[in-house]
């Protein structure tokens, strides 16, 4: 657990940048840090670790007043990732991962092993053990960034926008596998970010701060969309709250309906004579995996990867509203596809189903909860 | 020809002795100038004070430093360390500039990565900083290695032998082939010098040949 206890810090040419910060960051939690540029999350960050020390208030590791401590001691076991995964350009792959277990003074073969092993965990060939930083890419070097931040195994990781560097795409895989393996590790995480959308994909609660790093609201994420404390939170919580929020609402067992599916390589004829008048067919792999949809009138010959109509995203019968919903939205057939926890086909859901679970759970909350005690 | 037939080992030990009075002078003030590169990065203030100062030890006339030598440290006049002292203040004065910037191009994620990871200060020098600020370091020395070549054969004026004695050899006699040999070794010297931190510096920074062109 890390506790702010009335934190400031005052920067010498008088710039407030953190104000009286109470907070605590639970022990094997994510904790995200978001706010506008300038509101001091980077400062808060920094104080943890003692490379920016506070001007008041005390900050508390576990029971551990971090002042006490000696700050190149107190920072081998605190992981940091920053957002340009400062690597040491003149260091392997492996040499930048064993850093700190070789200033723990471990022996060279098992600072080695470890490394590999992280790499591997991060997921990189141990191939890359011996490249130098230049020679990745960008997501991989953050990979590298996140495996030397776990090399000493340290109970707490402190990461300063480690994902926005990269591509949309690169973002969104590196924070699932970050998820993955937080999952796994049950690390205590301070994570800073801008990006409201990831603070509410990855937090387990959301530390919202206004510009002189001020806490404005902290929460879990769904309290965070579903009842933003004012304006300024509402307003930084940004658009399509009421969507995102179905995102953290488990989807009800809704009534799935079956539909006739073909394979790749069935014949047109085939298709046709067994979906009738329906337009689109489910197509599925041998282990009844979906692929794909396929319009019925228009498959020619046999029915080919190429034809497939890729667009609609599944959704999983243990997923969200919001996933659900999405499958339905995005299905051409208008039909969103769900499937079991082993990703064969279940069956399909229309929008107007998903939309009405999403009205019976609404009141169902409502008649749970006492009027008036809605605001907090 | 002849003459340098006849006066080749006279010649082979002249350059030793250059070899010596402008390659040490390269270590010892490689040494000085790493301490002060940093200082000048560390304190703001000193930037400008320790450039500026060393920046004007290399207007001293060579000529002048070398004779007053004595008078500082108290040595002979012959003494050839008046020379290595003099020419480690030429070098000194060529590096100090180098060393701080090449410290200050260390990118500032990679030493803030550094000092979030535990190493102490001087830890992070050795093992971050300086190998990083090797390639302009090496520039520097590069620079300071064919100007101290050239510089030390003015010491010949004050009577330390070295390459310089063959010019003013030369010249007494009113002869050529000893001032031809003495700048054909001075240049091959200035040649073997800076080939020689090249290949130095490709030996410990194998990091910089995988540098994708990018
Ligand atoms: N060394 C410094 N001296 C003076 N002011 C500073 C210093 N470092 C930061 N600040 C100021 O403190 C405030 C908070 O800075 P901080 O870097 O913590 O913001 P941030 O929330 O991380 O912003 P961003 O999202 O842009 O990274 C800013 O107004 C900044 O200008
Ligand atoms: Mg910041």
């Amino acid at each position: 657990m890390i506790r702010f206890d009335s934190v400031s810090k005052e920067y010498p040419d008088g710039t407030v940048a953190v104000g009286g910060l109470e907070m605590t960051a639970p022990t094997g939690k994510i904790t995200v840090l978001v706010g506008p540029s300038g509101c001091g999350k980077t400062t808060s960050l920094r104080m943890i670790n003692r490379m920016i020390e506070p001007t008041s208030g005390r900050i508390w590791i576990d029971d551990r007043d971090t002042t006490t401590m000696d700050a190149a001691e107190l920072r081998r076991g605190i992981g940091y990732v920053i957002q340009q995964a400062g690597l040491f350009p003149h260091r392997t792959v492996a040499a930048n991962i064993a850093t700190v277990p070789m200033l723990l003074g471990w022996d060279r073969k098992k600072a080695r092993a470890r490394a590999l092993e992280l790499l591997e965990r991060v997921g990189l060939p141990t191939s890359f053990a011996d490249r130098y930083p230049s020679q990745l890419s960008g997501g991989q070097q953050q990979r590298v960034g996140v495996a030397r931040a776990l090399a000493a195994d340290p109970p707490v990781m402190l990461m300063d926008e480690p994902f926005s560097a990269v591509d949309p795409v690169v973002r969104d895989q590196l924070q699932d596998e970050f998820l993955r393996l937080q999952g796994d590790l049950g690390k205590t995480i301070v994570f800073v970010t801008h990006d409201i959308d990831e603070a509410i994909k990855l937090g387990d609660q959301v530390a919202v701060l206004r510009v002189g790093g001020k806490l404005a609201q902290i929460a879990e994420p769904a309290r965070l969309l579903g009842h933003p404390v004012d304006d300024f939170v509402a307003d930084f919580v940004g658009r399509d709250r009421g969507y995102r929020g179905l995102g953290f609402q488990r989807a009800p067992k809704l009534p799935l309906a079956a539909e006739t599916t073909a394979r790749l390589g069935d014949s047109a004829e085939q298709v046709r004579a067994a979906a009738g008048t329906e337009p689109w067919t489910l197509v599925v792999d041998e282990g009844r995996r979906p692929l794909g949809w396929v319009n019925t009138e228009q498959v020619a010959g046999t029915v080919s990867s190429e034809v497939l109509h890729r667009g609609g995203t599944v959704a999983s019968t243990n997923g969200t509203l919001r996933n659900l919903l999405d499958a339905a939205l995005s299905s051409p057939a208008r039909r969103g596809v769900v499937v079991d926890e082993d990703g064969t086909f279940a069956g399909t859901v229309l929008a107007h189903q998903v939309l009405d679970a999403i009205e019976s759970e609404r009141a169902a909350a409502a008649a749970a909860q006492p009027a008036g005690s809605a605001a907090r | 020809m002849s003459w340098s037939i006849d006066h080749l080992p006279a010649v082979l030990s002249l350059i030793g002795r250059h070899v010596y009075l402008a390659g040490l002078p390269l270590l010892l003030g490689l040494l000085i100038a790493v301490p002060l590169g940093w200082l000048a990065r560390r304190y703001r203030v000193l930037y400008p004070l320790l450039i500026a100062g060393t920046g004007l030890l290399y207007t001293i006339p060579s000529l002048a430093l070398f004779i007053l030598m004595p008078i500082f440290i108290g040595t002979r006049i012959l003494d050839p360390v008046n020379v290595v002292v003099a020419m480690t203040i030429y070098t000194v004065a060529l590096l100090v500039r180098t060393v701080a910037d090449g410290l200050g191009a260390v990118p500032d994620s990679v030493n803030q990565a550094a000092t979030a990871m535990g190493f102490g200060r001087v830890r992070r020098l050795f093992m971050v900083e300086l190998p990083l600020a090797v390639p302009v370091i090496s520039a520097g020395l590069r620079v300071a290695a064919v100007s101290n070549v050239s510089i030390v054969s003015v010491a010949a004026i004050i009577g330390v032998p070295q390459l310089g004695s063959l010019f003013t050899d030369g010249f007494r006699r009113n002869f050529m082939e000893p001032i031809l040999v003495g700048v054909i070794a001075c240049v091959l010297l200035a040649l073997v010098f800076d080939l020689a931190i090249i290949a130095g510096t490709r030996l410990i920074t194998p990091w910089q040949r995988t540098r994708r062109a990018a």
